[in-house]
């Protein structure tokens, strides 16, 4: 025991006397989630639009104004062919082109019925597909202005209710989101190369050779870090707090409790790709490459894991940071309690627990 | 010339000579690009919908049967009350309700209108949006659907004005997800995989205590960076080409726009991540330092890249900021290109940034490296 708390403090030592790259440590998370919380929005405002108005009457006016002036669209170009639309798009600002027919106001006189094309530039789809919603919204909305006077039989009008996101912010979405990927990414990578460095300096043999078992080792080298990643869950959950006013509605305490179990999930599994990397370029390359897309692409952060293809949604399970994400909403946005959120608990305990085991076993076959 | 060449092979052969890297460097990032293309979707299909019926009359059950006939939910359950639903959707197993008040179908056939209550679960905002404009819409098919049905009532003698919108998708008619996201994200592995390699190469001797032996050799400098980066751009091109075959055979992205112009822009675009990865490698001690301040700088690459998220939307200084981001130029000029045709002249801001952005990059990276060794 005595020889463990030598080594623990060694350890310490170590860290703590590489003044760079403890800065480096806990500069970068604070400096990412104060750009991303505030940066980061799926909303969509003020986006380039461009008209095109075969009819330039009265009606069609009163509609671009309409436009012009919700906080969504500002009107960046006036064209006057359909063959300039092309160009307009390919020049890669102007994201749709409203195209009123002519003689507008006449059509919805006489005929009730007029048309207007919204032509939007779907390289992006969501962007498109919002853009579309958006402007239809407008339009619906001036067409009610227009029928005021006329009551429609058997109505069913659906009374919405947002929950724990009343406002729609966004930033509720990616708060979680960014503290998840920083903590994952920042506690797995400073793991990773503990292992690989000793075995590149030369250092592991006399590892090798004391009286320290491989468990001991192993909790040793990652015991410091996780009072670094500690320090840095507190950092990132009190930015989250204060400067992004994200609620926590549920307990604080068990928001401490789940933070700490994944921060050592993510430690154990930086540990893992220690144990099975050669050189610390190997090991950096599989947490760097092997970790960032897939954690931020799969755990439900920015894309809905309900929406991907089965297949995908049985591998999103792997990623211990989807079931971080669901725990930190949970506790943050609906104040659960642990009733809510024991089986999120028991798989990232779980997941510990294998990657512990298979780093302790792996470790072994490196001793003989 | 000769000297460059040598270095050149060297570092060739010290790339391939590590079997461990040979597939982190190939096989990762393109079984990445096959994989996680898919991932990539805003699409909002499969909502967990549940649903009180206070009332149990054919026209709540009809109104139940419209959304379960529709493609976008899911409906999973009849709740016995409010407080069952509410627990459900705590624990994530629904993400909207619609409750059916008792006497629906009474109260709709007196007063002729009703209304109902749709809870939705709104952490992601966006998505609630797109989840409410579904319900409304669902909702206003099946108030057509009873006028007709139930009560025998059509619109024929109210004249409402009705403005018609025709919605047309240029680029990508059936809004494929793909078709946006595949060049993108190739474009994040490419940038990955020369900056990360890049970027740990020159500490990497530092550490080991190589680079004090190369330096007393009469290398010079600049051929000695030169045969070290070398290798990484050629890499970076060989990936290109290799995810560029599995965007149009595997996922069918189009190609309009010119294949050469993508590799010109490419290969000006490489030169500035080098230059990037040459500059930390000059500011840091260790392999460690170097790959944290890497992440950190890929990190904010690709969330402020545009590419997941409009760059539109974000505050004007962030705006600013992407300016200086070099994979916001490759994700815009690799969609202009391919997706929609566009020519050198549509993309030449985006080149000149690049290759000035490149220029001040490495000669930063140069001039620093002589002042550090």
């Amino acid at each position: 025991m005595k020889r463990f708390i030598g080594f623990i403090k060694k350890e310490y030592y170590h860290i703590f006397r590489d003044r760079r790259s403890l800065f480096i440590l806990f500069g970068m998370p604070i400096a990412q989630i104060l750009l991303f919380g505030f940066a980061i929005t799926n909303e969509i405002n003020n986006v380039d639009i461009a008209i095109l108005d075969h009819s330039k009457d009265a009606t069609t006016t009163e509609i671009i104004n309409k436009i012009s002036a919700s906080k969504y669209f500002s009107v960046k170009q006036i064209i006057d062919k359909e063959s300039d639309i092309e160009s307009v798009f390919q020049k890669g600002h102007v994201k749709a082109v409203l195209n009123f027919e002519k003689n507008f106001s006449k059509h919805i006189i006489k005929e009730n019925k007029a048309t207007v094309q919204i032509i939007t530039d779907a390289t992006d789809p969501n962007t498109a597909n919002t853009i579309s919603n958006y402007v239809n919204a407008i339009l619906q909305h001036y067409q009610k202005h227009l029928n005021k006077d006329i009551t429609i039989a058997y109505q069913i009008i659906p009374e919405t209710r947002m929950v724990y996101n009343p406002e729609l912010k966004s930033v509720y979405m990616f708060v979680p989101g960014v503290m998840t990927i920083i903590l994952m990414l920042v506690s797995a990578m400073m793991t990773s190369i503990s292992i690989t460095r000793e075995k590149e300096l030369g250092t592991m043999e006399i590892l090798l050779v004391s009286p320290l078992k491989p468990i001991q080792v192993i909790v040793g080298k990652v015991f410091p870090y996780i009072f670094l990643s500690i320090i840095n869950a507190i950092v990132i959950v009190v930015l989250g707090i204060f400067i992004f006013k994200m609620p926590v509605q549920g307990s604080l305490f068990l928001l401490a409790l789940e933070s700490i179990l994944f921060i050592i999930t993510a430690l154990a599994l930086g540990i893992l790709i220690s144990t099975v990397s050669a050189t610390q370029q190997t090991a950096m390359m599989i947490s760097l490459m092997g970790l960032m897309l897939p954690v931020i692409l799969l755990s439900g952060f920015i894309f809905p894991i309900s929406s991907m293809p089965i297949p995908l949604q049985i591998i999103s399970n792997i990623i211990p940071a989807k079931w971080f994400i669901i725990i930190i909403k949970g506790i943050m946005l609906k104040g659960v309690g642990m009733q809510f959120i024991w089986k999120e608990t028991l798989i990232l305990l779980g997941m510990t627990v294998f990657f512990i085991a298979l780093s302790v076993k792996k470790y072994k076959i490196r001793l003989e | 010339m000769k000297t460059i060449l040598y270095i050149i092979q060297k570092e060739f052969k010290q790339i391939f000579r590590n079997k461990g890297m040979l597939p982190i460097i190939f096989v990762m990032p393109l079984l990445q690009l096959l994989i996680l293309s898919n991932a990539a979707t805003f699409e909002i299909k499969n909502i967990k919908f549940g649903y009180i019926d206070n009332n149990h009359t054919s026209t709540s059950r009809a109104l139940v049967e419209k959304f379960n006939a529709s493609t976008y939910f899911n409906v999973l359950k009849n709740f016995s009350s409010e407080t069952l639903a509410n627990s459900a959707m705590l624990k994530g197993e629904v993400d909207v309700v619609l409750e059916i008040p008792p006497y629906f179908e009474r109260d709709l056939q007196n007063d002729k209108h009703n209304s109902l209550g749709v809870t939705i679960n709104a952490i992601d905002g966006a998505a609630a949006g797109v989840i409410n404009v579904y319900v409304s819409q669902i909702i206003q098919q099946f108030n057509q659907q009873i006028k007709v049905d139930l009560f025998q009532v059509s619109d024929k003698q109210i004249q409402v004005s009705n403005i018609n919108t025709i919605p047309l998708f240029w680029y990508n008619k059936t809004l494929n997800y793909k078709t946006y996201m595949v060049p993108g994200i190739l474009v994040l592995l490419v940038t990955m995989i020369t900056l990360f390699l890049s970027g740990m190469n020159i500490v990497r001797e530092k550490e080991i205590g190589t680079l004090e032996q190369i330096n007393v050799t009469p290398i010079k400098k600049s051929q000695f960076i030169i045969g070290k980066l070398f290798p990484f751009w050629v890499i970076g091109m060989g990936l290109l080409t290799i995810g560029l075959t599995i965007a149009k055979l595997i996922f069918n992205v189009p190609m309009l726009g010119s294949l050469s112009l993508m590799y010109l822009y490419t290969s000006i675009y490489i030169l500035v991540v080098l230059g990037i990865g040459l500059f930390i490698s000059n500011f840091t001690e260790t392999q460690q330092q170097a790959m944290f301040i890497s992440w950190f700088f890929t990190v904010i690459f690709i969330l402020m890249s545009g590419l997941f998220t409009p760059i539109e939307s974000m505050p004007k200084w962030a705006q600013m900021i992407t300016e200086f981001n070099p994979i916001k130029y490759f994700v815009e000029v690799m969609r202009m290109v391919m997706l929609k045709g566009s020519g050198l002249i549509d993309i030449l801001p985006q080149l000149l940034k690049t290759l000035l952005y490149a220029l001040i990059m490495n000669g930063l990276a140069v001039w620093s490296y002589k002042k550090t060794t």
